[in-house]
């Protein structure tokens, strides 16, 4: 977004547009890029939205607001609410857990730091899917989480913990924790320390210093953390498919399974586009929340 | 001085790994004393007063605020509070927020934190700032943020590290006497660490001046100028001429210039330096019975110039200074003599150095022709005082 003050001269307009342009030839690339890979397709999913489906898959060229109409039947809009909720529980304990991680991390000497980053983002070079896999044989009725519980006595009898909406917490939290540490490392790591010193000079208990000044200035850290980690636990389907044995269905799994399977394509790009939409809505706030913590309210 | 000191610090020591901070610090601060920590970089002057603040934690000693012992203390419960190299003010927090962050801290009531944040403000002339952010403002404000918030619980102890480093000349020059005035005003004790010497002579009643760990001389800001007790002190205070030779009993024997009357305790015989201020050495044409020598170049200062002057048998340029502007040009043949002059012991292990600081001010008055030679004599002079100078030959100016 560009700001233009009123008192803007035709000269400085022009000399500003000028400026803009000169980025052109680096921009370039990337835009075309993301016009023919990006802009198109949701285009194209725009459009499909308002025909009717073809009996095989593929569109009947007849106008129709019927989709959009489908999405307010409480099958759906359950599905939706369940991914938000779970996307947001996700969320939430990838930030609990995340944030002690990235504040001890930000806190190591710079060897140690390097190690501590290093284990963070090691399961990212292991296959996802093997990854995916490992979850099935700890959590499955004579997985080792059971066999572990039974031996040590808390229980007698397996519990089952695969294929539950829990399981496909642990499993995207697992998957998108480092997601959460890495933005919140960076934010805590570039903290001026002599910050902390100034509220500790001041008077602040060590508590009172990190809630007044470490706390709020790692905040733009924090929700790009939660972006990272809301974004794709939401439109995640493999998770859901594999740990949550597809009994749980998420909104990627619906899509999936409308293209797929039900061959309602119209549909299936209905229930895409609204998921693209939420999640843009989701980060035009954080933007917004995030400008606003570090900049102050807008000035008068 | 009081008979009660503010402040003590007792044979502090402070150690990082196998390197000593600090050597067996001790030194006494006065109520209401404007004090400063004055030394080069890495001489120990800011672990002193992270050790006060609570920062760091000497290995041995005893530093204490009115005989409250400081160093059992955790940082937040000491009664010091400290202006920040780099301010450290709190970005997300604005102008008033930031000065009241220490009475809210404390748990003071909103109205009385409203009065005396205003108050502050008043005496800091920051009211028109109030609900501005720390990144609207410029270096001289930020400046009285850091200030104003520091000491709005009326600390006993101010501490200011490096407080006029970031901002540049002209500033500088007005918060210098905004500091001052504010200590007289609220009656505070400062403690100022410095690297500057100008800024701790104009600004300090005492200065302590470190160097290695160590305090080399305690003393005011007229007897360090006036009798420096060590040749570092000598070089790091001021412009110096320094004469390297063996103290006699009158003076100081400097080979290949003889003998230089100063005033000094040492024992005769011993490694000396004598200390010749260029005020006190008298450069003309017409001047006789000293040394000869040919004028380098000179430089005008605006209310005094400083003549350089080539004397043979000296690795460097003995530093004249005269008021205002001076006739005598580059290359002029002229006499130079000696006024009051002090000595200080010289250890003979050290190699030796010609200390003579040109101020970084000079504006030299020498023809345009002359300038490329300007040039590398600046470049030798200009340098940390202690550091060698290479000695020049002896016609530079043929």
């Amino acid at each position: 977004m560009t700001t233009t003050t009123p008192q803007a001269t035709p000269a400085v307009r022009a000399q500003r547009a000028r400026r803009g342009l000169a980025a052109a030839p680096f921009l370039a690339p990337g835009v075309l890029f993301l016009i023919v890979f990006m802009a198109i397709p949701v285009g194209l999913l725009a459009f499909y939205t308002f025909f009717k489906r073809g009996r095989f898959g593929g569109l009947v060229f007849e106008f129709t607001l019927d989709n959009w109409a489908k999405l307010a039947e409480p099958l759906y809009v359950g599905v939706i609410l369940q991914s938000i909720g779970l996307a947001f529980i996700v969320t939430v304990l990838a930030l609990l857990l995340g944030y002690p991680m990235a504040y001890a991390i930000a806190g190591l000497s710079p060897k140690w730091r390097t190690v501590a980053l290093i284990a963070v983002v090691l399961p990212f070079w292991t296959n996802f899917l093997i990854r995916t896999y490992a979850w099935i044989l700890l959590l499955n009725n004579a997985g080792f989480v059971n066999q572990w519980l039974q031996a040590i006595g808390i229980t007698d009898e397996p519990i089952s913990m695969l294929y539950t909406p829990q399981a496909i917490v642990v499993g995207l939290l697992y998957m998108y924790l480092p997601l959460m540490v890495l933005p919140l490392y960076a934010s805590l790591q570039q903290l001026d320390p002599s910050l902390r010193e100034a509220a500790t000079n001041l008077g602040a208990s060590p508590w009172r210093a990190f809630r007044t000044v470490t706390l709020p200035l790692s905040l733009p850290g924090a929700l790009t953390g939660c972006i990272f980690v809301f974004v794709p636990a939401m439109s995640n389907f493999v998770i859901p498919e594999l740990i949550g044995g597809g009994k749980t269905v998420m909104v990627g799994n619906l899509v999936r399974d409308q293209f797929y399977e039900a061959r309602d394509w119209p549909f299936g790009a209905t229930l895409a586009l609204v998921l693209t939409m939420l999640l843009v809505v989701v980060i035009v706030i954080q933007a917004a929340v995030s400008r606003r913590v570090t900049e102050g309210p807008r000035r008068g | 001085m009081t008979a009660e000191p503010l402040l003590r610090v007792d044979g502090v020591r402070a150690v990082y790994g196998d390197t000593v901070a600090l050597h067996d610090i001790s030194l006494d601060i006065a109520h209401n004393e404007f004090f400063a920590l004055l030394g080069p970089s890495g001489c120990g002057k800011t672990t002193l007063l992270r050790s006060i603040a609570g920062f760091e934690t000497p290995a041995a000693g005893r530093i204490t605020v009115d005989g409250l012992d400081l160093l059992p203390l955790p940082a937040h419960k000491r009664p010091v509070n400290m202006m920040f190299q780099s301010y450290a003010l709190f970005p997300h927090l604005s102008v008033e927020k930031n000065i009241a962050y220490g009475l809210e801290a404390e748990g003071v009531g909103r109205a009385e934190i409203r009065a005396r944040v205003g108050e502050v403000m008043e005496v800091v002339r920051l009211g028109h700032l109030a609900k501005r952010r720390p990144s609207q403002l410029s270096g001289g404000q930020r400046q009285r943020v850091a200030l104003a918030r520091a000491i709005i619980k009326r600390p006993k102890l101010l501490l200011l590290d490096e407080p006029l480093s970031a901002l540049d000349r002209q500033v500088r020059a007005s918060m210098q006497l905004e500091l001052k005035r504010l200590q007289h005003e609220v009656g505070l004790t400062f403690v100022v660490v410095t690297h500057d010497q100008e800024e701790a002579m104009s600004m300090a009643d005492r200065i302590a001046v470190l160097n290695e760990g160590r305090l080399e001389q305690l003393a005011t800001p007229q007897e360090l100028y006036a009798e420096p007790a060590s040749r570092f002190v000598a070089a790091f205070i001021g412009t110096a001429n320094l004469l390297d030779g063996e103290a006699t009993a009158d003076g100081v024997a400097v080979p290949g210039l003889g003998p230089v009357p100063a005033s000094h305790g040492l024992a005769a015989g011993s490694p000396a330096t004598a200390v010749v201020r260029p005020e006190d050495v008298t450069v003309g044409t017409e001047v006789s019975g000293g040394l000869r020598g040919t004028v380098v170049d000179t430089y005008f200062l605006g209310g005094a110039s400083t003549i350089s002057v080539e004397v043979p048998g000296l690795p460097a340029p003995l530093l004249a200074s005269v008021h205002g502007a001076t006739r005598l040009a580059r290359g002029a043949d002229v006499g130079v003599t000696f006024g009051r002059a002090t000595a200080v012991p010289r250890d003979p292990s050290q190699p030796p150095s010609y200390g003579t600081t040109i101020p970084t001010t000079a504006i030299p008055v020498t023809d345009a022709a002359a300038a490329a030679d300007m040039d590398e004599a600046a470049g030798n002079a200009t340098g940390v005082p202690a550091a060698s100078a290479p000695p020049r030959s002896q016609d530079v100016s043929a």
